[in-house]
């Protein structure tokens, strides 16, 4: 695998979504189609270089990754230290494996009425929406993780007298960095859904809110720019999670033995 | 069955170990004496693994009592060291070579100025210089029991056990290490060595204990009264060798019968 792997491996990827753009944008003029809900590739372009150049697509973008990226380190920390701990000490994990279990499968926007009446509207209830989404993926994988370190390092660190500090930092930790890694990966995609989700359903801000608005005052080009644009988006931090992954654990996974 | 030695360095009394409700050993009495190679052999399930974790401190046994130089064994100390068989598992798969011999010189409080000298000196005796910056899985099994063996070089050792660690080597890589396992510890270093192999362990030991199984114990012990320092050759045709591995293949023999 190249270090670039989230990008088409040749120009012949393009190939297909140019040419339907193009093909879309002739019929779409030919047939000279009128319409509240559909727009010209070209138009939903210049939309997204104007809502680009007066900075409100910038805005919202901030808003939305202020909110999926606080809750993403409110939610991440909490199944982390909770997922190491719950490891660490089996008993912790059977006190609150039931709890647990019941509050998990809770869809995050079902607890939209729960914390409106809490936050109102705003950052804050955006941002613990998304903790909700992002702590379980997270404490499961830290939780498999830590429990699955080896027991030879384990007995290792206890032959050369580690204390339990230094045993966490320098053993456990390390050891199960890839699956706390591949944790905060899966939470980070689940919490751009629920910020923008959240902003469509209800919260004044961000990309989700300015899609609706657009929606709502009929400016279709504008609402299918933003939407493209948080694919884009989304993208972007999936590449720039596979190369980080790719940075720090390349030296040990792809290592070949030597004969 | 040899009485109770005066000068027993790790001395296992009146051992019985049960885990998880079934015995595993039974009334084991072990006496290694300090600077000897003692090498312990016997089919699999005898014991011999938790024979060497009893040792090590990382088993407690249920009844009876593990000393070491006169005091009792709580735990694992430093100046015992371990190695296992599974030096896949054993190494730190994110720290290269050098790291993972520094770890060991971290935890003991080494003064970060006296490290590099010593990670070099210590990966140098067993070969590995030139692999320094190597990560565990870019090194071939040979060169990876190496490394774990230049981890507890680091840790500068009184006592070695080793758990079966040539058992997932080729024949030639074996013979190798085990040559280079006796040079190592000619300076006088005290070995408790696990093995299934009966000619390594007539050509490594001292003493050779043969264990039984169900439940495991000690069924002989013998010495080995081969000159050292020892050649392969000479000792592989060595009349007191083939004495020796007559009487041990005499004894698997009839306790498999």
């Amino acid at each position: 695998m190249t270090g670039r792997a989230f990008i088409p491996r040749n120009w012949r990827g393009f190939i297909f979504p140019v040419a339907a753009i193009l093909v879309i944008e002739v019929a779409m003029r030919t047939i000279g189609v009128e319409s509240q809900s559909l727009a010209r590739p070209s138009e939903i372009l210049r939309a997204a270089i104007g809502a680009l150049a007066d900075g409100s697509m910038l805005t919202a973008t901030f808003q939305t990754l202020v909110s999926a990226f606080g809750g993403l380190i409110i939610g991440g920390g909490i199944g982390l230290v909770l997922g190491i701990l719950m490891a660490m000490f089996p008993p912790l994990y059977w006190i609150a494996e039931v709890p647990f279990e019941t509050l998990r499968p809770i869809p995050s926007i079902a607890l939209l009425p729960l914390v409106l009446l809490i936050f109102g509207l705003g950052f804050a209830m955006e941002i613990t929406l998304v903790a909700k989404t992002a702590l379980w993926p997270v404490f499961f994988l830290t939780l498999t993780s830590v429990r699955g370190v080896k027991r030879r390092l384990i007995e290792f660190s206890s032959l050369i007298r580690m204390g339990l500090l230094e045993r966490m930092a320098k053993i456990i930790l390390p050891a199960a960095l890839p699956g706390i890694f591949l944790g905060f990966r899966i939470a980070m995609g689940a919490a751009l859904i629920v910020a923008v989700t959240v902003e469509i359903a209800a919260n004044p801000l961000g990309l989700g809110y300015a899609m609706m608005l657009a929606q709502e005052r009929l400016q279709p080009a504008l609402m299918f720019a933003y939407l493209f644009w948080i694919g884009i988006v989304g993208w972007i931090f999936n590449a720039l999670t596979v190369l980080l992954q790719k940075r720090c654990f390349a030296p040990r996974q792809s290592g070949r033995a030597a004969t | 069955m040899h009485a109770p030695l005066e000068n027993a360095y790790i001395n296992l009394r009146g051992i019985n170990v049960v885990l998880g409700g079934k015995p595993v050993l039974e009334n084991v009495e072990l006496q290694v004496r300090r600077g000897e190679f003692l090498c312990v052999i016997g089919p699999s399930g005898c014991g011999k693994t938790t024979l060497l974790r009893l040792a090590a401190g990382l088993v407690n046994p249920t009844a009876g009592k593990v000393s070491f130089a006169g005091d009792e064994l709580s735990g694992p100390r430093r100046d015992i060291a371990v190695v296992f068989q599974d030096y896949g598992d054993a190494l730190l798969p994110w720290r290269t070579a050098y790291g993972n011999v520094s770890i060991v010189l971290e935890t003991l409080g080494v003064a970060r100025a006296e490290r590099p000298d010593r990670i070099h000196q210590v990966l140098a005796r067993v070969g590995l210089a030139k692999h320094a910056d190597k990560y565990p899985q870019q090194l071939s099994g040979g060169m990876q029991q190496r490394l774990q063996i230049a981890r507890c070089l680091a840790q500068g050792p009184r006592v070695w056990l080793m758990d079966e660690p040539f058992g997932a080597l080729d024949a030639i890589t074996r013979q190798a290490l085990q040559d280079e396992i006796l040079q190592i510890m000619s300076d006088g270093s005290t070995v408790l060595f696990v093995t299934h192999d009966l000619e390594e362990a007539i050509y490594l030991g001292d003493r050779v204990v043969a264990m039984g199984v169900n439940p495991g114990h000690i069924a002989r012990t013998l010495d080995v009264p081969l000159p050292r320092p020892r050649d392969r050759q000479a000792t592989f045709e060595h009349p007191e060798f083939l004495r020796l591995r007559r009487t041990l293949l005499d004894f698997i023999k009839e306790a498999e019968a």
